[in-house]
């Protein structure tokens, strides 16, 4: 009987030591992240004690004032080029995935293998070509050539979500569209779309997201713009050699609250988006 | 309107027609075939035709796209890889042509072969490391406990983390003197190491947090090809007496071979052009001891007061074409997958 309990009990303390151990492995793989807010919080002078102070206990605010004070202007554009880039993504990107999935057009493969080399291209190339370009096109250091050059990090992922997406749309239900009468467009507007909302909000929040955290195009394309994004903001204070980390902690976890509020409620549509398009720089 | 169906796969065709008994008639494409056919809400035209121009006018936005925004800036990095720029020319245009002398001076420059070395390095070491702790925690979560699900979802918060957020974490992390990474080496006996200022450890530390940033999608895509193996696999296994080392050996991981080479092949093309976490760590310094092609690119072009875009954009257009060869063996790898 004792024999048959401890068979019985394995499994459950066997998962409760692989609970135990996940904790672990997600403790270690999220320190960094940890150690972040913690240095956030930490006041400047106790910055370079040994040893550091693991939580923030006697910490500061000054982190945060300091974000208050240089910072939202950065936020706010960084706030305005994600939700432009999300609306220009939007509208290239669902039109022609609908296009791809469901009108077929001839050349489409054509199109589709140039949409998965596109995404390919190393940043730094789409910076040089945009820098000469943009220049000649007098939108250098604008915030529409951010937005232009940051929707080109999501358009080719977004085509592909949508036609990825709006394949799995039965046919029977445009078919009825038509019966009554609706044009494609029509369809497409008052049928497909509305259908098509998750991959909607996979490509808008990655869109969004990509653009926010862009710095490659930000520190080439508006190096000399009035209005900045974050990652700029947060490149200047390490490169002003003050070292206030502390400050340039706190900016830091103000610019990763898009991604924590991204995974809090659309962790789903996350998981969807790196399995379907496989995509990050 | 019956026109959709047309000129698609067999099987889209046919499940049109289960829907729509008029779409059943002209099924070989050709222009001529369809013009008598009666639809609800038919056009005269001719069906397919008037299909495909709708079709490529829903198209038509991104096709103007792609030619605008990246075919454009490739050319001009091509054109200006292959001219003799000056600041002048380079904004009033009229550059001559120098042959592929700005190729000859980058593939002379002493920072050729060591920065092709380290992205080289930081390429596979860090795909190598990614996978297989991606591929060993994907396993591990997937045995489904208590929690498994919520923090298989935290790991992935590095991969969703600004770079430059990531980037400067882990420089501070580093930090010789005040770095945490070197505290808790000290409470194991080890002496500080400089790990951002040194050069035998400056390409050691960037690959440490560009692995940190990369395990997330190496764990997901692994995660999802597990899902696809069959239960009953291992059930069989099971009864066959085979332990859990021999079950992922014999069936986890030969099953999972094609999620494998599309995820290193996929890592190779995002991880050679790795930009942000080099040049805010170690702006590939010291010295050129963490240079890689992209960060080498940068800093030629952007990167001192007098850009040298002819040099910058050669090296960007080397740096393409590796992309590019590991970008269409993907490719095909991912066709010849979903063939099979």
């Amino acid at each position: 009987m004792s024999s048959a309990r401890t068979t019985a009990l394995t499994p459950a303390a066997r998962r409760g030591t692989k609970t135990a151990l996940g904790l672990v492995l997600t403790a270690i793989m999220l320190f960094p992240v940890y150690w972040m807010v913690n240095v956030s919080f930490t006041k400047t002078s106790d910055m370079r004690r040994t040893p550091p102070s693991l939580i923030p206990l006697d910490g500061t605010l000054d982190g945060y004032r300091a974000v208050l004070r240089d910072q939202l202007p950065y936020l706010g554009t960084s706030l305005l080029v994600g939700v432009a880039t999300v609306a220009l993504t939007l509208v290239l990107a669902a039109p022609a995935g609908f296009a791809l999935a469901k009108l077929r057009p001839r050349g489409g493969g054509a199109l589709s293998f140039a949409l998965l080399v596109a995404q390919m291209i190393p940043g730094i190339i789409m910076a040089i070509g945009f820098y000469a370009a943009f220049i000649k096109l007098g939108v250098l250091n604008t915030l529409p050539g951010l937005v232009l050059a940051d929707s080109t990090i999501a358009v080719p992922f977004g085509v592909l979500i949508y036609t990825a997406f709006m394949s799995g749309i039965p046919d029977e239900l445009m078919a009825a569209a038509r019966v009554d009468g609706a044009s494609t467009w029509r369809t497409f507007v008052s049928v497909v779309l509305p259908v098509s909302r998750n991959a909607t909000v996979t490509v808008s929040l990655f869109a969004f997201l990509w653009a926010w955290s862009d710095f490659i195009f930000a520190s080439t394309l508006a190096s000399g713009s009035q209005l900045q994004p974050i990652t700029m903001g947060i490149y200047r204070y390490i490169g002003n050699n003050n070292q206030e980390w502390g400050s340039i902690m706190a900016t830091a976890v103000v610019a990763s609250v898009p991604a924590a509020v991204l995974l809090v409620l659309a962790q789903r549509y996350v998981a969807a988006g790196v399995t379907a398009g496989a995509v990050k720089d | 309107m019956t026109t959709l169906e047309q000129g698609g796969s067999a099987a889209s065709r046919s499940s049109g027609a289960g829907a729509q008994p008029p779409a059943r008639a002209p099924q070989d494409g050709a222009r001529s075939s369809g013009g008598s056919r009666p639809g609800a809400g038919g056009r005269r035209r001719s069906p397919s035709s008037v299909s495909q121009l709708t079709a490529w006018a829903f198209a038509a936005p991104v096709v103007v796209y792609l030619l605008a925004f990246y075919a454009v800036p490739l050319y001009r990095n091509l054109d200006l890889s292959l001219r003799d720029y000056t600041v002048r020319s380079f904004v009033q245009g009229g550059a001559e042509f120098n042959d592929f002398a700005n190729y000859t001076t980058v593939v002379a420059d002493p920072t050729f072969w060591p920065a092709l070395w380290h992205t080289l390095v930081f390429t596979f070491v860090s795909i190598g490391v990614q996978f297989a702790l991606g591929m060993a925690l994907a396993v591990f979560f997937f045995q489904h406990f208590r929690l498994s699900t919520t923090l298989r979802a935290l790991f992935l918060v590095p991969w969703l983390l600004p770079l430059i957020v990531s980037a400067s974490t882990w420089a501070w992390m580093l930090n010789s003197d005040s770095g945490v990474v070197n505290y808790a080496l000290s409470l194991v006996g080890v002496d500080p190491v400089h790990w951002l200022t040194s050069p035998q450890w400056a390409l050691t530390s960037v690959i440490i947090a560009n692995i940190w940033i990369g395990i997330p999608f190496n764990l997901v895509i692994v995660y999802s090809g597990l899902q696809s193996i069959p239960a009953d696999v291992y059930e069989a296994a099971s009864l066959d007496g085979a332990g859990p080392w021999q079950k992922f050996w014999r069936i986890t991981f030969p099953l999972l071979r094609p999620v494998t080479a599309i995820t290193l092949l996929l890592g190779l093309v995002y991880t050679l052009k790795v930009f942000d976490i080099i040049w805010i760590m170690t702006r590939g310094g010291p010295g050129d001891s963490s240079q890689t092609f992209a960060t080498w690119a940068y800093d030629e072009s952007f990167g001192n007061v007098l850009p040298r875009f002819g040099s910058g954009s050669a090296i960007s257009t080397l740096l393409i074409l590796m992309a590019l060869v590991a970008g269409l063996v993907y490719i095909r790898a991912q066709h010849k997958q979903e063939a099979s």
